[in-house]
């Protein structure tokens, strides 16, 4: 049976198992990515019909070219305060990122990930959008935020778990909830937000209200039944929703072919639901900042949802458990041909003549050490297995809203194990 | 009306409130949705065939036309998609009402109800919550075979933060589902759909009566509540304690009047909060015990329920704790009397139990 049967004279059958294009030790060559100029896509009105702008879900939306100026139809034309603004703020979360990292390792807390070199997608779309629209995050959008104004104890406090964490220590680090904001409670299951979000929008228009809900998750968990649940409900509904895949090319140790992208774009996914999808450069923020408020725009105005893919790359491991160079090639992250976020916009606005190399070093030195005083501060709460952390009834506090008997007879059990252990 | 008007209901004043009007279950349910859209803007109506049709079962009829399409839809078929927006509708403040077209169906949301609706609270400390009735016809007796048929309300019980609630009449069905569609919290409501027209007492070979001609059909038109967690003594007995819940509470009751013997049934209502009170208190007086639900054995609601009555009330037992339920397999098409917890296999449980 080791050859299988043999039936006729038929080929046999043969499995393909999606590989990608290199392993740890190989050269890289992203030779196959193909990135158009800059200014070449074409900006459909808001109003457009999705049948009129498939291409736009095969192409590459780019505004900033190679010598770093904003060109064609997508440029936002942002004013100065916002170009800057953004560059802060897309610095601030790589500071943020690369010292919670450090906490991690230093024993502080279980478990943390980064958003390096996907900063434009969160910063930039959140920029794009209002305030109090929405957002449903998945767990590398940390940079919205930093736009939005969380306070950064507020944050590491909840990634050590400890006593002034206001979401009790129950969540896993960088889960955060942020309602004040109008950011939703990170799950931490994959692609659950997307039929959320959707829901949320359609609220939003059985209520007559003005606010749109937006949605992000990775190109792996475009696979999840969720996704596609969403993706329908969104089209059935014309749900005032932006639907956002960061594809960042790598879901853990599963490069994108495993979520199908040998075969096509995940913005073409839109086009099966006849919804608007727009294809972005994803370390672009001005390409970021344009498509997502050019979707915002056309949700807003009962135009329908839109599905962004976010064409990026995840710079680092998926999360402090990874270790991205058991299974890809080191080179990757160096030679992707869409450079660095952080870096484009700063050599756009250097470009611009309103930043310069100094004040951009300034800033990164301030921007360390406010995250370093954040931590500090954070710290005088407790680190994650420090003993500061929340009382132990909290643990049966909120699975409902009442504690009914049995949570009661487990929380006096619990109660009288820490009285064993630690008699007064 | 006295008998089924059980302690602890809670109905408005007089007033238009009081009127009483003849209901089978179908009509009882549906009743309660309309009086809460009528009283909370933020409760929607949604699932597979609900709008315009009124659902497979009617008890969504007429609510489209009264309320408009914006609060009562149709939906793709897709339960993940149904429970998930119903999850991202109650962040945003609605208090939604999703029907699960048959409970067989509602394993594409199950992500959605374990993961997302019963933790959100936990998860965000109170932040957000997820005010949303499920919906689901459940349980068999109607020829609907392995996919028309399935009791899955022990999968609910087992997750922290679900509620659980089954009703076996009209009047508790409306009652109860106002009381669940007013909770904040995530609340399963499995209607047991072979008492959806009358009491099946579980003889399938003698004519079911109307609801019309059972006290319990007498439902006022108007709002009343019966509290979660509130278990229904619906016969008072010294000689064994039977546990039950929906269908079964009937099969229950009419053996135990076939075979005269003094036994106490309790109608659990709400499998989760349980009403621990009402059951000790009685097995404590009968010191017998038997467990009876449709759904499979193992693993089943009554084996937590047989758990917890060795628990609490082993000294007071004079034999052990009974479990009468469906077999192990998956629920047939044909042969379903076989299978169904009927008046046989429940009469030599009682037998055996009182023999000790």
């Amino acid at each position: 049976m080791a050859d299988g049967p043999m039936r006729s004279n038929l080929p046999p059958l043969a499995l393909h198992v999606p590989e990608p294009r290199s392993r740890p030790g190989d050269p890289v060559d992203f030779s196959d990515v193909i990135v158009p100029a800059a200014g070449s896509m074409a900006r459909p009105d808001e109003a457009a019909s999705p049948h009129d702008m498939r291409n736009l879900s095969f192409g590459l939306v780019r505004v900033l070219d190679d010598d770093h100026k904003a060109v064609g139809a997508w440029d936002p034309r942002l004013p100065d305060e916002t170009l800057l603004r953004m560059l802060r703020t897309m610095a601030l979360t790589r500071a943020f990122d690369e010292r919670l990292y450090r906490a991690q390792r230093q024993g502080k807390t279980s478990f943390y990930m980064k958003c390096t070199g996907e900063e434009a997608t969160s910063v930039a779309a959140a920029a794009a959008m209002q305030g109090d629209d929405m957002v449903f995050p998945s767990y590398r959008q940390q940079g919205i935020l930093m736009w939005r104004g969380y306070a950064l104890t507020e944050m590491i406090n909840q990634i050590y778990s400890n006593r002034s964490d206001k979401l009790k220590g129950r969540q896993l680090p960088i889960m955060y909830s942020v309602p004040e904001l109008s950011f939703f409670t990170i799950s931490g299951n994959l692609a659950t937000q997307y039929p959320q979000a959707v829901g949320w929008a359609m609220a939003s228009a059985i209520k007559g209200d003005t606010r749109i809900a937006s949605c992000w998750c990775g190109e792996g968990s475009t696979a999840e039944g969720d996704f596609h649940s969403a993706m329908t409900f969104a089209s059935v509904y014309n749900a005032p929703t932006i639907l956002n895949v960061v594809n960042n090319q790598w879901a853990i140790s599963s490069f994108s072919g495993f979520a199908g992208a040998e075969r096509t774009t995940f913005a073409a996914r839109a086009i099966g639901y006849g919804i608007a999808g727009l294809r972005v450069d994803g370390n672009d923020a001005l390409a970021v900042y344009a498509a997502t408020r050019w979707a915002a725009e056309r949700a807003r105005s009962n135009k329908g949802p839109t599905l962004i893919e976010h064409f990026t790359y995840r710079a680092e491991g998926h999360s402090t458990s990874d270790d991205p160079s058991a299974y890809r090639s080191a080179q990757e992250s160096a030679e992707w041909p869409l450079g660095d976020p952080i870096h484009r916009l700063k050599s756009h606005v250097i470009g611009l003549g309103i930043w310069d190399e100094e004040r951009h070093a300034a800033m990164d030195l301030e921007l360390a050490e406010m995250v370093k005083a954040a931590t500090k501060q954070a710290e005088k709460n407790g680190v994650l297995g420090h003993g500061m952390h929340q009382p132990f009834e909290t643990m049966f506090e909120d699975v409902f809203e009442e504690l009914p008997w049995h949570l009661q007879e487990q929380m006096a059990q619990a109660l009288e194990e820490r009285a064993a252990k630690w008699p007064k | 009306m006295a008998e089924v008007m059980p302690e602890g209901a809670m109905t408005d004043a007089a007033g238009e409130d009081a009127a009483i009007k003849t209901m089978n279950m179908i009509e009882a349910i549906n009743s309660a949705m309309h009086v809460m859209m009528e009283r909370d803007p933020d409760v929607v109506v949604m699932g597979e065939d609900v709008g315009y049709f009124g659902g497979v079962f009617r008890c969504t009829a007429g609510l489209q036309a009264k309320f408009g399409k914006t609060r009562v839809f149709d939906t793709p078929i897709s339960e993940c998609g149904i429970v998930g927006v119903a999850v991202g509708m109650g962040a945003y403040g609605l208090r939604p009402v999703p029907e699960i077209q048959f409970a067989d169906y509602i394993y594409p949301g199950i992500d959605q109800l374990i993961s997302e609706a019963a933790r959100l609270r936990y998860r965000s400390a109170g932040e957000f919550i997820a005010p949303i009735t499920v919906r689901s016809p459940f349980g068999g007796g109607i020829f609907g075979g392995q996919t028309h048929s399935q009791s899955p309300e022990s999968l609910f019980t087992h997750v922290a933060g679900l509620k659980t609630v089954i009703p076996s009449t009209p009047y508790d069905a409306k009652g109860l589902l106002i009381s669940a569609i007013e909770d904040n919290d995530p609340v399963i409501f499995f209607e047991p759909k072979r008492i959806y027209n009358g009491p099946f007492t579980g003889y399938y070979d003698r004519p079911v009566e109307p609801w019309s001609k059972h006290a319990a059909s007498q439902v006022p038109t108007g709002h009343y509540r019966i509290p979660l967690g509130k278990a229904n003594i619906v016969r008072s007995g010294e000689a064994l304690t039977i546990l039950a819940y929906g269908t079964m509470v009937h099969v229950a009751q009419a053996v135990v009047e076939a075979n005269g013997v003094d036994a106490e049934v309790i109608d659990l209502r709400t499998l989760l909060p349980l009403d621990i009170e009402t059951i000790e208190t009685s097995v404590k007086k009968t010191g017998r015990c038997l467990i009876v639900h449709e759904a499979t054995r193992t693993s089943g609601f009554g084996a937590e329920l047989s758990a917890l009555v060795q628990e609490r009330c082993f000294y007071h037992l004079e034999a052990p704790v009974e479990r009468v339920t469906g077999f192990d397999t998956p629920y047939p098409h044909s042969l379903e009397w076989a299978y169904f917890p009927g008046p046989i296999r429940i009469g030599r449980a009682i037998a055996k139990i009182m023999k000790d």
